[in-house]
């Protein structure tokens, strides 16, 4: 009986149903938005552009040496001399390989992308943390940016703003954006309710209070959420070398294609490097906002 | 003019608050709006608060007491009634107004000091200043001047995690005394404090409100506390079970809530020699050693045993008033004292069996 119910089931019901157009829709979605919209695109690939070349190029203005001093010099200064020799040996390996170029490129990159993630990601936290319908509304959007695989946009990206480093910069400002989000909205709903309390007793306007005491409370949780941020933008460098981003991505792929187990160990290496000096540099400046510094002294 | 003067209000928590007051004013008890996810916090309060005096708000966790201190400075709307601060109708109250009205008038202090962990005492004590709009030289140097009234000269730069937990509220209630309004908000602010450092706390707030005369209002569970502190207390249970001095909870207690929390106050520190004497009648009493009316009973002990005679309680202008003895003294701190002629039937009734 039930095998009957089923088979009718598949053969009269289910299999007549056409294909679920979902895709085709999105299909016709982003050719429309191509066409009407191309102004648009066209503004932001060359703001992307412009701003990603100006860095890279900064970035390869200094020779290497001088650099490699540079990088040791802020590792220094956020945390100490342990730091400072890691990053100096690590950079100075990263030189001595052909990728050192290619390194400031993607350092240029996950840069660009990091700090327009987190101009965005802040203000949208804030907003989550202060209004309830907002949080309940961001939440699956934030879930399906995270866990939409990245080559499923990344396909519609480069349709829009064509192959390069543009569609490279949007897919990793959207796959890295959400902790950012995510940590703000939790760093500020986490602050002391009774502080926020005191401050609106004694008349405090909900801007300065935002301003003067949950971010400030707020602010180590919102570097840990930026430290992933940076994390998960390196971690897009390789998809977005498959669309001509350029960098150590683009290296990365191609020592793949070719197996060439050298090159591909090179950059690998320098991508590494890169992540060390970065996370440990954050960590430092979090380390170093007031209320942390102020909770170290209690132990 | 009252300083705060609060007419029919309540608070009820949940979905339907307002129909759940209407129901409360016909009589509907509190315990069946809990039923359907209503909490009455606040029900029906009817009082006033003279300049200068220190009113006690008194009930156990969940009688509203939290929710009354925050509706009267706006922090909570309240469902029903009024709430005047020096005449003005907080309802009728602007957002904008509101802020106002609490950077000049009111101040707070919290049960956990709500103290800003990154800024030093003296920033912290200066917070309210800043919020007023005042220069930054200016605020330091009157939270200077708030900061040695508390006591904590010395330790103006050092962060709230150094600091214990007595020190703590001291700078929470420098920061209100800084910003010099008439009201001073207290929510429990010594509960979370040991006991030593509690009592240190409540000498040295009667110490500094004897010098500046604000007007508070004290927030406890502690009825011991409400009895060291209070001009008036406010007993609570949602609604004011009962309001007066302490010697009137103590004496003549309005129900079994409130005479069952007085059982275990430490009578003989509250009661004064006052309440307690018995009238002199036609006695000679040119003889007698005299003690000042507000004397509390623990410190006639030693007076009464020391002499046959009874002791001869006098007022401010050396007027006898009245006589303690040992028998009335120990006839005080019986915890439920009603007329004589009660305790010989009570009495009577006891003997045969």
């Amino acid at each position: 009986m039930i095998q009957y119910t089923r088979d009718w089931f598949w053969t009269y019901v289910w299999k007549p149903l056409p294909d679920m157009p979902l895709g085709q829709w999105m299909d016709s979605l982003i050719r429309w938005l191509r066409t009407a919209w191309a102004p648009l695109f066209d503004g932001v690939e060359t703001f992307l552009e412009s701003l990603y070349f100006a860095l890279a190029d900064a970035l390869l203005w200094l020779p290497s040496g001088l650099m490699i001093l540079i990088f040791a010099g802020l590792a220094f200064a956020v945390k100490g001399w342990k730091l400072a020799a890691v990053v100096g040996a690590g950079m100075f390996v990263v030189a001595w390989t052909p990728y050192w170029d290619n390194t400031m490129s993607t350092l240029a990159m996950v840069v660009v992308a990091t700090g327009l993630a987190t101009l965005l990601a802040i203000p949208i936290g804030i907003l989550a943390a202060e209004n309830r319908a907002a949080s309940t509304v961001l939440r699956p959007v934030l879930d399906f940016m995270q866990t939409l695989p990245a080559f499923v946009y990344l396909l519609p990206v480069v349709m829009l703003f064509g192959v390069g480093e543009t569609p490279g910069i949007i897919a990793t400002i959207i796959f890295c954006m959400p902790p950012g989000v995510r940590l703000t909205e939790l760093g500020l709903r986490q602050v002391d309710r009774e502080v926020v309390e005191a401050a609106q007793a004694f008349g405090s306007s909900p801007a300065r209070t935002l301003l003067r005491v949950k971010l400030p409370l707020a602010l180590p949780t919102i570097m840990a959420g930026l430290n992933q941020v940076i994390m998960l933008a390196l971690s897009m460098v390789v998809i977005a070398g498959m669309v001509g981003g350029g960098g150590l991505g683009e290296d990365i792929v191609s020592a793949l294609g070719r197996v060439d187990i050298a090159k591909g160990f090179n950059a690998g290496i320098a991508v590494v490097i890169l992540a060390i000096f970065l996370d440990r540099v954050m960590q430092g400046l979090a380390e170093r906002t007031p209320v942390a510094k102020a909770a170290q002294l209690a132990r | 003019m009252p300083a705060i003067a609060v007419d029919s209000l309540y608070k009820v928590f949940g979905k339907g608050a307002k129909a759940a007051v209407t129901q409360l004013k016909e009589g509907v008890p509190r315990s069946e709006l809990s039923g359907r996810n209503l909490t009455a916090a606040v029900i029906d309060h009817n009082w006033a608060i003279e300049p200068g005096e220190i009113f006690v708000v008194m009930g156990l966790s969940g009688s509203g007491k939290s929710t009354l201190i925050r509706m009267l400075n706006g922090l909570i709307k309240p469902t029903a009634g009024t709430i005047e601060i020096d005449g003005v109708d907080l309802g009728s109250l602007s957002a904008r107004e509101l802020r106002r009205l609490r950077r000049e008038k009111i101040s707070m202090v919290f049960q956990h000091f709500a103290l800003l962990p990154h800024r030093t005492v003296l920033e912290n004590v200066a917070f309210g200043l800043e919020i007023k709009g005042l220069s930054k030289p200016e605020r330091l140097e009157r939270a200077r001047e708030a900061v040695e009234l508390v006591g904590l000269a010395g330790d103006e730069d050092k962060l709230p995690v150094q600091l214990s937990g007595g020190m703590k509220q001291r700078v929470g209630l420098a920061r209100a005394l800084a910003a010099d309004t008439e009201i001073l908000l207290m929510d429990e602010a010594f509960s979370a404090l040991d006991p030593l450092i509690r009592q240190e706390m409540q000498d040295q707030l009667l110490e500094l409100q004897a010098k500046l005369a604000k007007t508070i209002v004290f927030i406890t569970h502690d009825l011991n506390e409400a009895m060291r502190i209070g001009d008036r207390i406010a007993v609570c249970d949602g609604e004011v079970k009962q309001m007066g001095t302490a010697e009137d909870l103590l004496l003549r207690p309005a129900d079994d809530y409130v005479a069952e929390f007085t059982a275990d106050v430490d009578r003989s520190r509250v009661l004064t020699a006052e309440a307690v004497m018995e009238p002199c009648g036609t006695t000679d009493t040119s003889e007698f050693a005299t003690v000042e009316s507000d004397v509390p009973v623990n410190e006639l002990y030693e007076p009464v045993l020391s002499s046959d005679a009874p002791l001869l309680v006098v007022n401010d202008n050396a007027d006898p008033l009245g006589v303690v003895t040992t028998r009335s003294i120990i006839k005080s701190l019986a915890p439920d004292p009603g007329s004589d002629d009660e305790r010989e039937a009570d009495s009577q009734e006891a003997q045969p069996a």
